[in-house]
């Protein structure tokens, strides 16, 4: 190499070649970690979930479909994402606008708001058993207010079960919507909304028409970020109901943990995988056409 | 009039964000007897310790408090040694393949890539790394790793390149410039990083709960124990899996909307 060219040329380029090779240096590790953990354990979830003794077979999504809880798994988590999501953000934005008319105290209700994010599902479901179970706090005071008590948690009950289940869930997950609202909202510059305002705009037509709209990037990874989480909440719903409201997250770990099958636990897996790619894919095209970067 | 009715608001929310976690430390700290009466009281009556010392005196769960701490540890010091240079080269390099880079950790932090466990856990089973704090370490540090990279990126980022550049020119080699230079200015924000790691380690539960049989990690006991443990238990273990929660916050209350929210685009 060194013959190739005049000895400057050659150790310019040396050098060059050296810093273009620097960061690729500094990313690799993490590369190969993660396609290790990631793409490894991929294929040979595929493999798992579609061969059997015999060679490929389709017999594990067989019955993976045919367990009587995989349809009410794939119910109640759909069922979840739609009726929690929704109500999350409308919270969240309540929150986020509350704080934004700076009352008193707002460091603390901040602080208390977002104590939530460091709590895990599994802790968030027994935080809740406390009050929901039937001998606890919520019979006790409906008990002391002459009120009979209700099984919440009961197979019997599947309307309160759910309740309590979204009620826990809207206690635990608000606290991320409304981080990322309040961060879109202090990067909002106030103008447009004190304009507004001297213009005579009333506080709704200004929520609609100068805050949503310019909260919009925050609102859509703040979205999409829940609709992937929420797929994959499970703890807390065991935590509440044992297995009387299946998840399909939570089916994964049955079907390995206790049906010891870890061939139909794989394919429920990779069935999430799939749904949560289809997902992403819709975040990442969204996030493109507004900025025009992904980043 | 509008200021109170604002603070009601306020309060009403405050109250149900509270609430629980007052009720489940009432749980923890009353008697197994006074956890028997009906209706409950909702003020401490007979504040007791037995609850909570019968929590921890069960087994595995002192154990699991150790593994947890022990994964939580090395998942931090694991995802850094990976993601900071990563981090660095994110903010620092305009290189070919920075884009695909960065759509990768997106993507991997978008799946649920935790449900890969199970064929993780024949992997190492086959390996001998199942049922080991290791095999769960391995795993946090696959889920954090895409999230310390871009945390760490928008660290480095507010660290101004001209000062480490002097520092190059003044005879510094790129690493003396780093470590003298730019990890002083980085080190609030790495570790405010690092807790997060920690915070996300400490409460993962699926993935621990497949990957180990013996070496529980806390959560993943708790889990595992669930359909037959006594209420006074999973209370006691609720109140146990909230309070680090309490602590996190409040150390990183400075740090909440870089970490949480604006770095998880």
């Amino acid at each position: 190499m060194l013959e190739a060219g005049p000895i400057e040329y050659t150790l310019q380029g040396f050098v060059a070649m050296k810093t273009a090779r620097r960061p690729l240096l500094l990313i690799a590790p993490s590369l190969v970690f993660l396609t290790a953990l990631f793409a490894w354990p991929l294929i040979f979830g595929i493999g798992q979930a579609f061969t059997g003794t015999g060679g490929p077979t389709a017999a594990h999504f067989q019955r993976m479909l045919d367990d009587p809880y995989f349809w009410p798994a794939a119910r109640n988590t759909a069922l979840l994402i739609v009726v929690l999501i929704p109500l999350q953000f409308a919270f969240a934005l309540t929150m986020a606008l509350l704080l934004r008319e700076r009352p008193r105290f707002s460091g603390f209700y901040f602080y208390l708001w977002v104590v939530p994010l460091a709590i895990s599902d599994l802790a968030a479901g027994l935080v809740w058993l406390a009050v929901f179970t039937d001998r606890g706090y919520l019979n006790s005071v409906l008990s002391s207010l002459g009120f009979d008590g209700y099984s919440f948690l009961s197979h019997e009950n599947p309307a309160s079960m759910f309740i309590a289940v979204v009620i826990a869930e809207l206690w635990r997950a608000t606290s991320l919507v409304l981080v990322i609202i309040v961060a879109g909202l202090q990067g909002i510059p106030k103008d447009y909304d004190e304009a507004a305002e001297v213009f005579g705009a009333s506080y709704w037509q200004r929520l609609r028409h100068v805050i949503l709209p310019q909260l919009r990037p925050s609102l859509q990874v703040a979205l999409i970020l829940r609709t992937i989480l929420a797929l994959e909440t499970f703890a807390v719903a065991q935590a509440l109901t044992g297995r009387n409201m299946p998840l399909l997250v939570g089916e994964t770990y049955q079907w390995y943990d206790f049906l010891q099958n870890p061939s139909v636990a794989a394919a429920i897996a990779l069935m999430i995988l799939t749904v949560s790619l289809l997902a992403a894919a819709g975040y990442l095209r969204l996030m493109r056409d507004q900025t025009g970067s992904p980043r | 009039m509008r200021r109170f009715a604002l603070q009601v608001f306020c309060v009403a929310i405050s109250l149900f964000m509270a609430a629980p976690i007052y009720l489940i430390t009432l749980a923890a700290f009353s008697s197994r007897e006074s956890l028997n009466e009906f209706p409950l009281p909702l003020v401490p009556t007979d504040p007791s310790t037995e609850t909570l010392s019968g929590f921890l005196s069960s087994t595995g769960v002192i154990a699991g408090g150790v593994n947890s701490l022990m994964v939580g540890l090395n998942t931090v010091v694991l995802a850094l040694l990976i993601g900071l240079p990563a981090g660095y080269a994110v903010a620092r390099y305009a290189f070919r393949g920075r884009q695909p880079y960065q759509l990768f950790l997106l993507l991997t932090r978008a799946l649920p890539i935790v449900v890969l466990s199970v064929p993780l856990a024949r992997i190492f089973l086959t390996t001998g790394l199942y049922d080991t704090t290791y095999a769960v370490t391995l795993l946090h540090t696959a889920l954090a790793l895409p999230t310390t990279v871009l945390i760490t990126a928008a660290v480095f980022v507010a660290v101004s390149p001209e000062q480490e550049e002097a520092a190059q020119i003044f005879g510094a080699s790129p690493v003396q410039a780093f470590v003298r230079i730019v990890m002083p200015q980085a080190l609030p924000g790495i570790a405010a990083a690092a807790v997060f790691t920690f915070v996300m380690s400490w409460n993962e539960v699926l993935g621990a709960a497949i990957l180990t049989l013996n070496q529980r990690t806390l959560p993943a006991q708790v889990l595992s124990t669930l359909s037959f443990s006594p209420l006074a238990y999973r209370f006691a273990g609720g109140f146990a899996l909230v309070v680090p929660a309490l602590l996190f916050i409040a150390i990183m209350r400075k740090y909440l909307l870089n970490m949480w929210g604006t770095t998880l685009k």
